[in-house]
């Protein structure tokens, strides 16, 4: 695929574009998990439901690990991504989901109910919200970041 | 920008979730009534873990002026406590887990790593077996030693009494037929209980006392967790002293809400058990206090509901506010995490007076806190069966100046000269301390404080 890319978009941003939107998704839906496994710890201290929240923080941050890396890659070779003000919001909102959700695993990490109410779930509630907007962003940003499409649009 | 604003926003929340650093001066936790300050905890745990060293030759703890130590026995594999026979054998208890506890939480590999470190690693071969020591002419230097118990279950309590010796496994208390002087026992055990254990049998030391009538034993069995987060139903039967009918092995719950208890003694001619308690982590560097206490029948001490009587944890659900209600406060406080696994009252005769029916405590070491706490033996002076004063310095220098680790004590015991033995499970060695100056003896001077 990477031969008939546009030359403003390097080879590198041809694989991590599509590195970038196959992980991005994983810790958004982790952090969104996490956050309803909260709410039910918060309402029944079924201390079951602060380990789901756990490992639902942690799998979020090891997969959002490797998409920050991808993201890092696209910013540096993708012009189109460092042009574009939705770009850098888009980057912007998931770097900050991630730190928000940093902090959340280390606040999950105490021995029962304070390490979710009510710190945990705010945490939880403002590191989903961040990540929500992230995705939203991407409706927003130019086909051109998005290689797949980028292709296509060449050929038309 | 909003999102700065909620980073912002964040950033207060998570500190705001950890509070003051408890800053107060440890040796007012001290006593009957220590200073508690509020719970406090940062947002990585606060932990110290000493590299462990081990002594090289000629190495020893420190003890006060006047007495001397030197290595009973050497070359151990993680002996935890000590038994001294009627006929003046001593028993060394060489134990360890075995297994690691289920994968719950993300934070577990963490804490294994932790406890593996502080322990120096994985250990030294043979375990899980009880050996005998024998000196003849009381010198100090063992002329006999043999495994008298093999193949053991994480051993922890050992106690003799008319004729048998009983052993608390982790899971089990074990009776073997056996009479002092004996130097293997090969007859097969009867177990006369089981004991809560499991898969994740976290605080796992059984420790196991009899009373002076010789009719009912009393095992110490540890919580499974820190603060019940393993959930009330791995709590069944755990953080209590159980009172065993050695004939039967009929129990009931003598106390409860004792975290981990051990060190379990009865007061030279007394009725009265005792034993010391480690206390709850992660809510700051001074909390919460472990503590020496006179166990009363049926008490309850609050664990993981409350504690030192009835401070609420608020970690805790649910919530028992019945059962705070009904918590008491322990006797008399150590400073928190100083770990104590061992507690012996001196009953010999060749330390000076003011040690008589006074106790010893092995306080392993702390890990949960940026100075270390603990890490030595204690000697803690009692009139008329209390404690009383500030627990005294009496082994030290378990961390060495560099910071490094080369012992931590545990079991403490009195042998039949009146020396005092101490079970080192990270510098795999047994120490004696004897007090041979006569001419300190007699001018009758105060121990160090």
């Amino acid at each position: 695929m990477a031969e008939i890319v546009e030359p403003t978009t390097s080879p590198v941003a041809a694989v991590t574009g599509p590195a970038y939107l196959l992980l991005f998704p994983i810790p958004v839906v982790c952090f969104i998990g996490a956050l309803l496994t909260d709410l039910t710890y918060a309402s029944n201290a079924v201390i079951q439901w602060l380990a789901f929240s756990e490992w639902l923080i942690a799998a979020g941050l090891v997969f959002g690990a490797f998409a920050v890396i991808a993201s890092l890659v696209e910013l540096i070779a993708a012009e189109p991504l460092r042009s574009n003000i939705v770009g850098w919001g888009h980057i912007f909102l998931f770097w900050a989901a991630m730190i928000v959700e940093l902090f959340n695993a280390l606040v999950h990490s105490i021995d029962g109910w304070t390490a979710v109410v009510p710190t945990g779930l705010i945490l939880s509630i403002i590191g989903s919200i961040l990540a929500v907007l992230a995705v939203a962003t991407l409706f927003f940003v130019p086909v051109a970041w998005v290689p797949a499409r980028e292709v296509r649009n060449d050929r038309s | 920008m909003i999102v700065r604003k909620l980073l912002a926003c964040a950033a207060v929340l998570a500190l705001a979730g950890c509070g003051s650093s408890q800053k107060i001066d440890p040796t007012s936790q001290f006593g009957p009534n220590p200073n508690l300050p509020e719970p406090s905890r940062a947002l990585l745990v606060r932990m110290h873990i000493p590299k462990v060293v081990g002594w090289k030759d000629g190495e020893t703890p420190t003890v006060p002026n006047g007495f001397h130590i030197a290595a009973f026995a050497t070359g151990l594999a993680n002996p935890r406590q000590i038994y001294p026979l009627p006929n003046g054998d001593i028993i060394v208890v060489e134990t360890q887990k075995s297994g690691s506890e289920p994968l719950d939480r993300p934070k577990r590999p963490i804490m294994d790593w932790m406890e593996s470190r502080a322990h120096g690693g994985s250990g030294t071969g043979a375990s899980n077996r009880l050996l005998l020591f024998r000196d003849s002419n009381g010198d100090g230097k063992p002329d006999g030693k043999s495994v008298l118990v093999d193949h053991l279950n994480a051993p922890y309590g050992v106690v003799y009494s008319n004729g048998f010796l009983y052993v608390a496994d982790t899971d089990a208390i074990l009776r073997f037929p056996f009479t002092p002087g004996q130097t293997a026992i090969t007859a097969p055990p009867v177990k006369v209980t089981d004991l809560p254990a499991g898969p994740i049998d976290h605080h796992w030391t059984k420790d196991l006392t009899i009373s002076p009538d010789g009719t009912k034993l009393y095992v110490g069995i540890g919580s499974n967790s820190n603060a019940m987060e393993r959930g009330e139903t791995a709590e069944r039967g755990r953080a209590q002293i159980w009172e065993v009918d050695p004939k039967t092995g009929a129990h009931r719950t003598y106390a409860s809400g004792l975290r981990n208890p051990n060190g379990l003694a009865f007061y030279p001619g007394s009725n009265t058990l005792w034993a010391v308690i480690n206390e709850r982590d992660e809510l700051g560097p001074n909390l919460v206090p472990d503590y020496l206490t006179s166990v009363k029948p049926g008490a309850f001490y609050g664990w993981p509901y409350s504690y030192w009587g009835q401070h609420v944890d608020p970690r805790v659900r649910p919530q028992r506010p019945d059962l705070v209600k009904t918590a008491i406060m322990p006797d008399y406080s150590l400073s928190s995490h100083v770990a104590p696994l061992g507690m012996n009252f001196y009953t010999g005769n060749s330390f000076p007076a003011q040690f008589r029916g006074g106790a010893f405590i092995g306080e392993h070491g702390s890990w949960n806190r940026p100075e270390l706490n603990g890490y030595r033996v204690v000697f803690i002076r009692f009139q008329d069966g209390r404690p009383v004063g500030n627990p005294m310095d009496f082994v030290w220098g378990f961390i060495g100046k560099d910071g490094n680790a080369h012992g931590r004590p545990v079991g403490v015991t009195v042998d039949r000269t009146g020396a005092l033995l101490v079970a080192d499970d990270v510098g795999n060695t047994v120490w004696r301390v004897t007090f041979p100056s006569a001419a300190y003896k007699m001018t009758g001077a105060q121990p160090i404080g």
